[in-house]
């Protein structure tokens, strides 16, 4: 059997699996129930940015404003536009919800998509920290957009969102976010992202439109994003543009930074990983044993961040899975020559 | 909008722009030097405002009588040495480090570092905004007809100047000054001339930091709430206007940095009053896609 069948089946059996753990999924205490599943959507965020962060080296730090497109579009269509299709096949049975989730989730990815070609375009004239700066501003102007857009209830947030979302859906997305975001880096055409990353004059000196893969990764990654942000908000039932922020987009960032970019497997272990632990530092900050500083440490999520991103880049700067780019990083003796500014080569 | 509106528009834009200017500069020497954005830069700015509402209560008191006004001079120039030192310590322990890896590694350091001073703020300052302690008596100036100008406005202005004055002479004039500039302008070359880079990096993050620090200590007694997280969105801001100016462009930055401030003012006072924040990153995009060197930049093309 050949290796890209191989995929397929697992894909298969993934779906499969996530099926029959979340039929009986009814026994789980609601609150990890909650946890797995936010555990899948970021495994779909982190995996979505990592064809855009890490497989074609652009940077984006707006990664939470795709998602909240995605999830105000697929909550406002669920919310206000499924009376008409109830009606049509007699009222909200298992198939209607069915057909009306599929389809929000993929109206919410699509809207994404459509705001990560927007993003995409102005991206092909930027690069490193330019296109950073910019795709945060895209992120903050979706934000102040949506915060003054009064039919989603402005800065107050949307409630009453339907609670559609299961195991089954979250890891059915992440399962397709994966064998999408593998299968494409491993054929033909995605070799392409990777030449863009790695040298973009040398990309179209060979005839590879760097314009074009960058376009299709931003499109491809925020469609994932907005997927995501539909699960969220079915899964939250209540959403406001301050949790869109830009410390949202960040924590997907770090998931990236900390799996290493351009490692689906690293980058959804990451995603897993930091999951928990942000979880379990909830119970830290909360144990009375602990010294006032730890708990305090504990509770402000960000610290940690800032210094696992800090920590990464000076001791492992390709991440837990990364591997380092043949060129770049000089390896010993490096240090004996003079510390000029990267500029000067 | 009249025109009384319209000039006093105007005056509250200048002295916007003015705090973006102070902080543009930092970022565009910084990029000068260095080629890469200090994301820091804006906590740098927090960081002022927060060091003159600790020293103020403390150096305050000393200055009495005749020499009451030199005490907000000294917390100026204290807050400055301070953020200087900062800015110096950050580039020692993050950046130098780094300084040969690819730029991406860097970049995602200055994200790290600049959430670490804000949290790590709100971790030793409180989360809850504070009251900027009023250094001089703010009140609107007599003699101006309908418009108003208030004091701290003015003191505003000044300082700025004062500080832009002194910014061009040190980097026109003295033997730093001219290592920066050729630093900036090949650094290969400076280092084979004799110029001790480690020192005019340095010194470039101390210039940078202490205006950033005046900054703070600026927009805090215009805007007297002062929290952890402020430095963010003016920092943001100060870029948009160092790209907006040349980044790498000192006089660049300054007018990036007023012309910001003006085009705010103008789209808070009208109505769309609610996306002001967005506008500056609109601003952003639509420059660095028609003109990505900015006003005064020149454009330069990529050597393979």
């Amino acid at each position: 059997m050949k290796y890209r069948h191989i995929k397929k089946w697992i894909l298969l059996a993934a779906i499969i699996l996530s099926g029959i753990v979340s039929r009986f999924s009814g026994g789980i205490n609601s609150y990890y129930l909650q946890i797995i599943i936010f555990i899948g959507i970021n495994i779909t965020l982190a995996v979505g940015l990592n064809l855009i962060n890490g497989y074609t080296g652009q940077f984006s730090l707006g990664h939470a404003g795709f998602m909240a497109i995605g999830a105000y579009v697929a909550a406002y269509l669920s919310t206000e536009h499924s009376a008409g299709l109830f009606r049509a096949l007699g009222g909200p049975n298992f198939f209607s919800i069915t057909l009306l989730f599929i389809s929000v989730l993929i109206a919410g990815g699509l809207a994404a998509a459509a705001a990560g070609l927007i993003v995409g375009v102005p991206s092909l004239r930027l690069k490193g920290d330019y296109l950073a700066i910019v795709t945060l501003g895209f992120g903050e102007i979706i934000r102040v957009v949506i915060q003054n857009t009064d039919a989603v209830g402005g800065p107050r947030g949307y409630s009453g969102i339907a609670n559609y979302t299961t195991l089954f859906w979250t890891y059915s997305v992440a399962a397709i976010t994966i064998y999408v975001v593998v299968s494409l880096i491993d054929s033909t055409y995605g070799r392409g992202f990777l030449t863009v990353r790695d040298d973009e004059v040398a990309s179209e000196a060979v005839g590879i439109s760097t314009t074009r893969y960058k376009v299709t990764a931003f499109v491809l990654g925020a469609f994932f994003a907005g997927v995501a942000g539909g699960l969220y908000a079915h899964s939250t039932t209540y959403i406001n543009p301050s949790g869109f922020d830009f410390q949202r987009s960040i924590e997907i960032v770090v998931m990236v930074i900390l799996g290493g970019m351009g490692s689906t497997a690293g980058v959804a272990f990451a995603a897993i990983l930091l999951t928990l632990l942000l979880e379990y530092l909830r119970f830290v900050s909360g144990y009375q044993w602990l010294p006032e500083i730890i708990r305090r440490i504990a509770a402000n999520r960000v610290i940690i961040y800032s210094l696992v991103l800090i920590a990464l880049m000076l001791l492992r700067p390709q991440g837990l899975f990364g591997r380092l780019p043949r060129r770049g990083i000089p390896i010993g003796g490096a240090t004996k020559r003079a510390k000029l500014p990267a500029h000067s080569a | 909008m009249t025109s009384t509106e319209f000039f006093q528009q105007l005056i509250n834009g200048l002295s916007l722009g003015a705090f973006y200017a102070l902080i543009a500069l930092g970022y565009t020497m910084v990029y000068g030097v260095l080629r890469f954005i200090n994301f820091a830069h804006g906590d740098v700015f927090m960081i002022g405002a927060f060091c003159g509402y600790y020293l103020s209560p403390r150096l305050l008191p000393h200055f009495t009588g005749g020499l009451t006004p030199l005490g907000p001079v000294a917390v100026l120039i204290l807050t400055m040495l301070i953020c200087a030192l900062l800015g110096v310590t950050i580039e020692k322990l993050a950046y130098r480090p780094l300084r040969q890896r690819p730029k991406l590694t860097v970049l995602i350091t200055a994200i790290g570092v600049s959430l670490f001073l804000e949290y790590g703020g709100q971790f030793v300052f409180g989360a809850d905004p504070k009251s900027f302690p009023e250094l001089m008596p703010d009140r609107a100036i007599a003699g101006t007809g309908a418009l108003t100008i208030t004091t701290t406005q003015l003191a505003a202005f000044i300082v700025t100047i004062c500080l832009l004055v002194a910014l061009t002479f040190i980097v026109k004039r003295t033997r730093l000054g001219m290592a920066m500039r050729a630093l900036s302008n090949n650094p290969t070359a400076a280092a084979l001339m004799g110029v001790n880079i480690d020192v005019v990096i340095s010194f470039t993050f101390a210039l940078g930091s202490a205006l950033a620090g005046a900054g703070g200590i600026l927009y805090a007694l215009s805007y007297p709430s002062i929290d952890p997280l402020m430095g963010l969105l003016p920092g943001i801001k100060a870029f948009v206007a160092a790209v907006l100016g040349g980044i790498g462009n000192i006089p660049g930055a300054a007018v990036g940095g007023i012309i910001l401030g003006v085009v705010e003012t103008f789209v808070g006072g009208s109505a769309f009053s609610t996306y002001r924040d967005a506008i500056a990153f609109s601003l952003l995009i639509v420059i660095l896609l028609f003109r990505p060197a900015g006003i005064f930049g020149r454009a330069h093309s990529e050597k393979v």
